[in-house]
This record gives C-alpha cells, sequence and structure tokens, in this order.
C-alpha cells in the first residue's frame, strides 16, 4: 500500500519517517477531539438558539458534524491528510456509537421514571376486575408466567432434543433441513405465530377461541428456535476428547450424551434456555390474537382468556379509562415490571453460568 | 440380561474357563503365546491377545492404512512408532473400533481379541470398548466429576447397581494401581480437572482400569506431559503389563526403547498414500537388528 | 474386598452385549432426538398450511364480502407497501449505525471495555417492543415533532419530506427511527462477529505498511466482512418487517400509498394492521387478517432466505 521511500529519503528526518509518509511532524494534543467536540456542541447550541431552532436532536446532530469536521481540518493542517481522516472517521464511528445507545439510556430512564408513579401494592396484589378507571395488573403477571412458563415447558424438551440431533445424531438431509429451517424459524414475525396458533386452534375448537395455552403455542413456535440455537452452540463446545473418553469406558452413545455431554453443558444449556424465555415473555402481537383481553385473574391456561403484562400496558394506553393520566401510569407500570422481568432472567442466566460453567479446555 | 453377566464381572466368584473359550483360543491359530495361559490359573488375571489381519482404514476415500497383520502379545507393552501421519494412531483406534466414531470413516479386515473377531457380526463395538480400554493424548478428566466419580464413571454408566462398598474398591484399587491413590485419598470428592496434568493423566489410567478391560491402548499418554510425570507414567505402564496386554503410540522413541517389550514400526511411502507395517519384532531387535532399512533409518534418526 | 476376575470369555461378553437393553436406550434416545427435528420441520410446515387453509376463503371471496368492500388484492397492497417503507426505512437508518457500532466494539473501544459495550448493544435487543412503542410514542414522538417541523420547511422540496409535518409525531420517519433501534442489536451482533474474527495476520499485515487504523479497517475488516453484513443487514429488515406492536402504537393510520416520511397521514403495515383490528373482528375480517399474515410470512421468509443464502455461499468460499 505504501508505495517505497522517494529517492530523497535520506533527507527526511527520522521523524517525519517514524511519523509516516504524508505526516507533517506535528501531532495534536490529546484533548484535541473532546475540545473540538464539545466546542461545536456549544456552537451549535448558541447558533440553533439564536435562530429559534434549538432542540437537543438538532444541537447534536449537527455538533457532531461541526466537530468532526473541525478536528479533520485541524489535524489536517498539523498533522497530515491521512492522519486526519483517520481521526475524522474515528470520531465519526464514535458518534455513531453514543447515537446508537441514546436510545437506550433515554428509554431506561423513562421506564424507570414513568413507571415507579404507577407502581403501587395494588399493582401486584389485585385484578382490575370490575374496576373503572383503576385496579392492579396481578392477573396480567400471573398470565405472563403462566404463558411464559407453558411456552417454556413445550420448547425445552423439543429445542434441546433438536439440538442434540443436530450436534450429535444428525446427519445427510434431514440434518440440513431442519438447520436451514431452524435460521428460517428465527424470522418468522411475531404476528405470524400468533396467527398460525389461532387457525390451528380455531380448526378444532370453532371461531373466537382464546386461551393461555394458545398463546403458549404461538411463543413456542418463536421459542424454540432460539433454544435450539444456544443449545447447538454450547453443545458444539463440548469437547469430543469427552465424549470419546466415555466411548472408550464402553458407554452407549445415549448414555454419553445423557451422563457426560449434557452435564458438562448444563450451565450453558441453563443460560440459553433463561435469555430465550426472556425473549418472548414480554412479547405482545402473539398474544393480542390469542389469549385476548382480559379483567379478572385467571391462571388456567386451557380455560378462557388470559392477561399477560404486555397486552394489559398496550391495553392500558389503547383504551384509557376516564383517568387518563392514571392509565398511561399503569402502562408504565406495567413496561417497568416487564423490564425487571427480563433483566432478572438475564442476571439469573449470567450468574448461573458463571457459577456453574464447566471448564473445558 | 446383559446386566447380570456384566454384574458377574464385579461380583466376586470366580469363573471356569468355559470350553467356548477353548475353542475359541484354539481357532485363534497363529496366536500362539496366547494359549501358554494355564487353564488353572483362574485367580490370576489373564491378559489377552490382540491380532490384526490385514486390516485396512479408509476415511471416505482417504485409505489412511494399508493391510497390517500384527499381533500386540498379551502381559507386554507394544509400542507403535513412526513419523506423523502414517496411521498408527489410527491403526490403534481400530483396535477398540474407536475409529468408526469419525464419521465417514470404514474398517476392511479383521481383529481379534482372544480369538473373537471384534468386527464380527453381532458384535456392539460399545462392548468391544469395554474390554479394551484407552488413555487419550490430552488427559481428559470428565469435568463434571469429582475425582471418585471419574474412576466410578465407568462403573456407573455401565455397570447396573453396583454397592457402594465394591464401588469404592475398586475406585480404591484402580488409584492404587494407577500410583494415584496416595496423592488424592484425601480430596477423592474434589474435581478431578483441579488436578497437574500428570495426576490427570494416570486418574484417566485408573478410570481405564476401573472397568477391568482386557487391553489397554494408550495414545501419546504422555505427550502432553513434563519428564517427570512422563517417568511416572512410564513406571506405571511397566507395572500395568502384569495384568494388561498393553499398545502405546510414541513419537518418542526413547520412550519407546525404555517403555516397550516389541515394537512395531509404521511408515508411509509419501504423503496421501496409505500408512502401513514395516516391521515389528522386539523393541531390541527393532532398535538394534532391524530387518528392514526404513526401520534403521529412522530408529536411528535418519528417516525421510 | 471384591475379588475381581476377568476371566469370563470375551466372546461371552461380546455376544452378550449386542442387542439387548443397551442397544434400546440407543433406540429410544435417537429416535426421540428424530421426532424433536421432526416436529420443528412439521410445526414450520404448519404454520404455512394453517395460515393457507385459514386465509383460503378470504383469497377466494368476493370484494363485497370482504371488509372494505375491496378485493383481497387492493386490501393489502397498501399494507404490504407500508410493511416495506418501515423496513426499508429502519435498515436504512440502521445498518450505517449497526455498522460503527461493531467497528467501535472490536478495533476503536478499549479492549476491557469493549465487553460491557457489546453487553449493553444486546440489552437493546432484550427489551421488549411493546416497551419501544411506548417510548416511541410517548417519548420519541414529541422530540422528533419540532424536528419534523425543520426538515418540512428546510428540505420540504424532498417528496419524503413533503409534509405537512405532524404535530404528534406519530409518523412513519418516527417508526423507522424506533424500528432502526430495535433492528441495531441484530446487525450489529452479525457485524461484529465477522469484524473480530477478520484474520489477525491481514490487519497486522497492514499495519506493518504503516496503514493507519482507518486503513486498516477500510482494506482488511471491512472487505472481509461485507457479505456477512448484508446478510446480517437482511436479518434486521426481516425482523423490521415483521415488528408488529412499535408500529400499531405509534403510527397514525390513514391507508394511502405514500413516501412521505413526516405526515399524519401514513399507510398501515400488514403486522400492525392485524394487531389493531383482529381483537374486533369475526368471520371473514378475520380470514383476510390471517391472509395477511400469510403475505407477511411469504414476504419475511424470501427476506431471510436471501440472508441465509449470502450466508451459506461465503461460508463456502
Amino acid at each position: 500500500m505504501t508505495p517505497p521511500p522517494p529517492a530523497d529519503a535520506a533527507v527526511l528526518s527520522t521523524r517525519s519517517l517514524l511519523a509516516g509518509e504524508g505526516h507533517r511532524g506535528g501531532t495534536l494534543p490529546s484533548w484535541a477531539p473532546w475540545g473540538a467536540l464539545g466546542g461545536a456542541l456549544v456552537f451549535c447550541a448558541a447558533a440553533l438558539a439564536a435562530l429559534g431552532w434549538f432542540t437537543i436532536a438538532l444541537t447534536l446532530v449537527f455538533g457532531a458534524l461541526i466537530g468532526i469536521v473541525a478536528v479533520y481540518a485541524w489535524s489536517r493542517a498539523v498533522e497530515g491528510a491521512r492522519r486526519a481522516k483517520d481521526r475524522a472517521i474515528t470520531m465519526a464511528i464514535a458518534s455513531a456509537f453514543a447515537v446508537a445507545m441514546a436510545p437506550l439510556i433515554s428509554l431506561l430512564y423513562e421506564v424507570v421514571r414513568r413507571g415507579v408513579q404507577g407502581l403501587s401494592w395494588e399493582f401486584f396484589t389485585s385484578d382490575a376486575r370490575g374496576v373503572v378507571g383503576g385496579g392492579g395488573a396481578e392477573h396480567a403477571i400471573v398470565g405472563t408466567l403462566v404463558i411464559a412458563g407453558c411456552a417454556a415447558l413445550i420448547s425445552v424438551p423439543i429445542g434441546i432434543m433438536a439440538a442434540i440431533y443436530l450436534n450429535e445424531y444428525g446427519r445427510g438431509p434431514l440434518r440440513r433441513a431442519l438447520t436451514f429451517f431452524v435460521d428460517v424459524m428465527t424470522g418468522i414475525p411475531s404476528i405470524v405465530a400468533g396467527l398460525f396458533a389461532y387457525a390451528l386452534f380455531e380448526l378444532f375448537f370453532g371461531p373466537g377461541i382464546q386461551m393461555g395455552i394458545m398463546g403458549s403455542v404461538a411463543l413456542s413456535v418463536l421459542m424454540i428456535p432460539i433454544v435450539i440455537r444456544s443449545a447447538e452452540e454450547v453443545l458444539k463446545i463440548v469437547p469430543n476428547h469427552l465424549r470419546e473418553a466415555s466411548y472408550a469406558l464402553g458407554t452407549p452413545k445415549w448414555k454419553t450424551i445423557a451422563k457426560v455431554v449434557l452435564p458438562t453443558a448444563f450451565a450453558g444449556l441453563v443460560t440459553g434456555v433463561m435469555i430465550a424465555i426472556a425473549r418472548i415473555v414480554g412479547e405482545t402481537a402473539p398474544l393480542l390474537v390469542t389469549t385476548g383481553v382480559v379483567d379478572s385473574l385467571n391462571a388456567n391456561p386451557f380455560q378462557g382468556r388470559m392477561q399477560n403484562l404486555a397486552v394489559y400496558a398496550y391495553n392500558e394506553y389503547r383504551s384509557p379509562g376516564v383517568m387518563k393520566q392514571a392509565s398511561y401510569d399503569r402502562a408504565w407500570a406495567a413496561a417497568l415490571t416487564l423490564i425487571a422481568i427480563v433483566m432478572i432472567l438475564n442476571v439469573i442466566a449470567r450468574l448461573v453460568y458463571r457459577r456453574y460453567k464447566t471448564e473445558t479446555r | 440380561m446383559e446386566g447380570r453377566k456384566l454384574r458377574g464381572m464385579f461380583g466376586s466368584q470366580t469363573k471356569p474357563e468355559t470350553e467356548e473359550g477353548q475353542n475359541t483360543m484354539s481357532q485363534a491359530g497363529p496366536v500362539t503365546e496366547t494359549s501358554s495361559q494355564a487353564p488353572g490359573t483362574v485367580s490370576a488375571r489373564r491378559a489377552k491377545t490382540l491380532e490384526a489381519k490385514g486390516v485396512n482404514l479408509y476415511y471416505g476415500d482417504f485409505h489412511a492404512v494399508e493391510n497390517v497383520t500384527m499381533t500386540i502379545e498379551p502381559n507386554k507393552v507394544t509400542a507403535l512408532i513412526g513419523s506423523s501421519g502414517c496411521g498408527k494412531t489410527t491403526f490403534l483406534r481400530s483396535l477398540n473400533r474407536m475409529h468408526e466414531l469419525t464419521p465417514g470413516a470404514s474398517v476392511k479386515g479383521d481383529i481379534y481379541l482372544d480369538g473373537e473377531d471384534i468386527y464380527g457380526g453381532g458384535v456392539d463395538p460399545v462392548a468391544v470398548r469395554r474390554l479394551v480400554g484407552m488413555v487419550f493424548q490430552q488427559p481428559n478428566p470428565f469435568p463434571t466429576m469429582s475425582i471418585y466419580d471419574n474412576v466410578a464413571a465407568g462403573l456407573n454408566f455401565n455397570a447396573g447397581k453396583v454397592s457402594k462398598g465394591d464401588k469404592d474398591a475398586v475406585v480404591e484399587k484402580s488409584l492404587r494401581g494407577a500410583h494415584l491413590w496416595d496423592e488424592v485419598k484425601d480430596r477423592l470428592d474434589r474435581p478431578g480437572s483441579g488436578l497437574s496434568g500428570g495426576q490427570q493423566q494416570r486418574l484417566c489410567i485408573a478410570r481405564a482400569t476401573a472397568v477391568s478391560p482386557e487391553v489397554l491402548l494408550m495414545d501419546e499418554p504422555c505427550s502432553a506431559l513434563d519428564p517427570v510425570a512422563t517417568l511416572a507414567i512410564e513406571d506405571l505402564i511397566a507395572e500395568l503389563k502384569k495384568e494388561y496386554t498393553i499398545a502405546i503410540v510414541t513419537h518418542n522413541m526413547q520412550q519407546a526403547a525404555r517403555a516397550s517389550d516389541n515394537t512395531a514400526f509404521f511408515n508411509l511411502d509419501e504423503s496421501g498414500k496409505p500408512g502401513h507395517l514395516v516391521e515389528i519384532g522386539t523393541t531390541e531387535d527393532i532398535f538394534t537388528r532391524p530387518k528392514q532399512k526404513e526401520t534403521e533409518d529412522y530408529v536411528s534418526g535418519r528417516f525421510g | 474386598m471384591a475379588h475381581f476376575d476377568t476371566t469370563t470369555n470375551a466372546g461371552q461378553i461380546l455376544a452378550a452385549a449386542s442387542g439387548g437393553r443397551r442397544r434400546r436406550g440407543d433406540r429410544i434416545f435417537s429416535n426421540a432426538a428424530v421426532v424433536a427435528a421432526v416436529t420443528i420441520l412439521a410445526l414450520l410446515v404448519g404454520v404455512a398450511v394453517f395460515l393457507v387453509t385459514e386465509g383460503f376463503p378470504a383469497l377466494t371471496a368476493s370484494s363485497s364480502e370482504l371488509p372494505k368492500g375491496e378485493s383481497f388484492i387492493s386490501y393489502v397492497a397498501p399494507l404490504a407497501f407500508g410493511t416495506c417503507l418501515a423496513g426499508v426505512l429502519a435498515m436504512i437508518i440502521a445498518v450505517p449505525l449497526a455498522i460503527a457500532v461493531a467497528l467501535f466494539i472490536t478495533h476503536i473501544a478499549p479492549a476491557r471495555i469493549a465487553m460491557t459495550l457489546g453487553y449493553l448493544v444486546d440489552l437493546l435487543a432484550a427489551i421488549p417492543s411493546i416497551i419501544y412503542g411506548l417510548w416511541g410514542i410517548f417519548v420519541l414522538g414529541p422530540a422528533a415533532v419540532p424536528v419534523m417541523k425543520w426538515l418540512e420547511e428546510k428540505l420540504g422540496f424532498l417528496p419524503i419530506f413533503e409534509g405537512p409535518a405532524s404535530i404528534t409525531g406519530r409518523t412513519m420517519l418516527v417508526v423507522g427511527l424506533v424500528l432502526a433501534v430495535m433492528i441495531l442489536p441484530i446487525v450489529s451482533a452479525v457485524a461484529r462477529e465477522v469484524f473480530s474474527q477478520t484474520p489477525r495476520k491481514l490487519q497486522e499485515g497492514a499495519q506493518a505498511l504503516g496503514a493507519t487504523r482507518w486503513e486498516m479497517i477500510r482494506t482488511t475488516v471491512l472487505p472481509f466482512g461485507k457479505s456477512s453484513v448484508i446478510s446480517g443487514a437482511m436479518l434486521g429488515l426481516g425482523r423490521a418487517l415483521g415488528e408488529t406492536m412499535a408500529v400499531a402504537i405509534i403510527l397514525s393510520v390513514s391507508g394511502g400509498v405514500t413516501f412521505n416520511l413526516i405526515s399524519q397521514a401514513n399507510p398501515s403495515t400488514i403486522a400492525a394492521n392485524v394487531a389493531l383490528n383482529f381483537p374486533e373482528s369475526s368471520g371473514l375480517a378475520i380470514n383476510a387478517l390471517i391472509a395477511t399474515g400469510l403475505v407477511l410470512f411469504a414476504i419475511t421468509l424470501a427476506t431471510n432466505f436471501i440472508a441465509r443464502m449470502i450466508i451459506a455461499r461465503s461460508e463456502v468460499r
């Protein structure tokens, strides 16, 4: 990439050689990128305010752009074109990262800030039957746990056995087909999974059927591929020499899998399942069409409609009662509860992994 | 029904030689040394002969090992030596039917254990591996198990119900046999992966002997170990051959010379061609009076 | 101590062990694995079959029987358009950001915080879509109103910013932004994976020649990861096409076909349309919604199919 040194290389100073081709010899102070960025942001804020256009979003966008251009110009004058380009692009990438993280921070902040307002003892301990513009979300919390639990009961055995098939037994066309279609399955939109479950149950129970287990079936369609992928991943890293050690003791294959491979992969399997549950526990769309909306507590997945937190949040937002703000508060409280469940599952998953993972070479 | 038979193996009653055994023994023909076993010595361990006849091994279309015929004698250590890629390990893995676990791998020819064709129809490869144990290049204790459970793994997996007392006895005997008992007797419930490399390898040897196989195969068991641990394993091998038939693959010629009674030299003409057995003889003969020029070049360090 | 005797004949054991319980265990276990595998394939076929069966009445029904009294094609077409518009918009916003995020984590951020940053990005994927919807309508939408007004005034000559700018923020642009945030972790996970796998030799080779970091990235990392990033983008697109709740909550829908991203009148998407109308529908209207679901299934299937083909092709090479 770098052309051979020019004939008069000898007359260049060692310093400029060390600095590289096209280098002017100088170096910007280490605070230069930050300084330029800060200056640009302040300048933009002032300029936009003067024009009457001040918003945080525009300030950040233009501030970053101007800051990058400023650093480029400065560096080009002092350090040369190539270094300047490197600096500008590094800054652009870092800004892009910051832009990408901004929604996460804003979202978590807003959910917590607005969610705590709707939280109360009542929120966790009573349902909303016959209550106008009030009540709690106990029925939704119970429903969430029941529906997700049943989905896990369906998905985990099928998913882990399928992963065992892929990793330990599978050969030929069935294996290839399964690998491919599991990938395809990860792309099924959640609403389509919901429509599938509805169509399936409608065929047997007639139109208008809605119950908890239908939601679990819909969620299983979404959960199974996640379980398979993660289980396959952890089974793959169980070293083959452990299987061989077991075979060499005269152990049949199924016992080798059951007593050596699965225990070795145990922590990873549990972690994968937890994360898969965390993924589906907040699904809304498939439950909207399968489990319906209901105000009272129902813990029987085989009988009647069942509320769940995500649908509850949606419903509180969508059809607020006379006390609009109270409904919105409950929607946010449900969102906060949901995020808490997701985060707890993620944290437990990580703790399980750290505590119980098997060191293998 | 098979569970009963297996339990019988770990029970205390002794069984006399059956007629069937005598028959297969005489069928084995060329395996002359084996029949030196006197029928009366039932309580002493009677190691068994492993005999390969015209064995060809393949990975898919690739012909890895060509036409090997050799006898691995009981109560002796047979070293398999040769340059990398000449098929020693592949051949070793065919002796307990581990070779066929590699997808696409196949075997032609016959291998007899105590006169019985282990590739015969109706023979369960899992049963073969019960009789022909293996120790691997990398020490590979089961990471989820304690030292005790590692040694008892074969019994736990395959021997039906074994009483705690019997199991304790097997574990102690195997660990003693592997020269590891004194080092680990106070921490049997600790994970096996906490041991040093050399200890782990001895643990693996104890695990392999705990199921009382007839033959022990060792695939470069010392290549991952330091010299002190290597010597410990070599001492152990010398001890083990009193009870077992042992075949060991090694890259280390001094090790072959030190630790083996017989040596088989494998070679291949060029890369991509199948490996083959050049010659087999007593270790002394192979190292001092090889019949083949190839062998002489190899053992004297002039290979290629 | 027990006495261990192994004079049992080898032949006896070899013969005894074949057949029997041991073999049965293997058979049961491997059959269970195959059954699980086949179940999954059947499930996928089932999804297609049930959607077709239940959607079929709507496909064959006459216009007058269907909701809105128009043929199924003219019912689904604007929805399909809205779906694609939202998906493509999200992809256009998310992909460059996702590449930047991946580069930042793999090549720019100090190694000791890179893991944590990666975890933060993954956290975006863990947040339920309903919460993105609430955040979009209550937080991002209102915040975007002045920006959209600015876009209308300054860039109104472009059809996409034609206006009149929404005063509620329930626009296609906001939907695109929210969907972009939602698919960013998917695209950047793929990109991160492949960027971190760029052979060290190539990278060090470039740097040994005196390349700056950016030159190294441009000449080695980006070309190495190109096809994976494309397929990651397709995966993200597939996810955006099927996203339901965020769109259902945020978008203000009129049903027309327009590229105008900042106005109050937007085409709906298939998924959002189902979520909004399913609870109040019955009879043939439900069949029609299921049929639109089938169309969505086909669109996302095609997208994912293309993505997987790209991955498969790049893996062969």
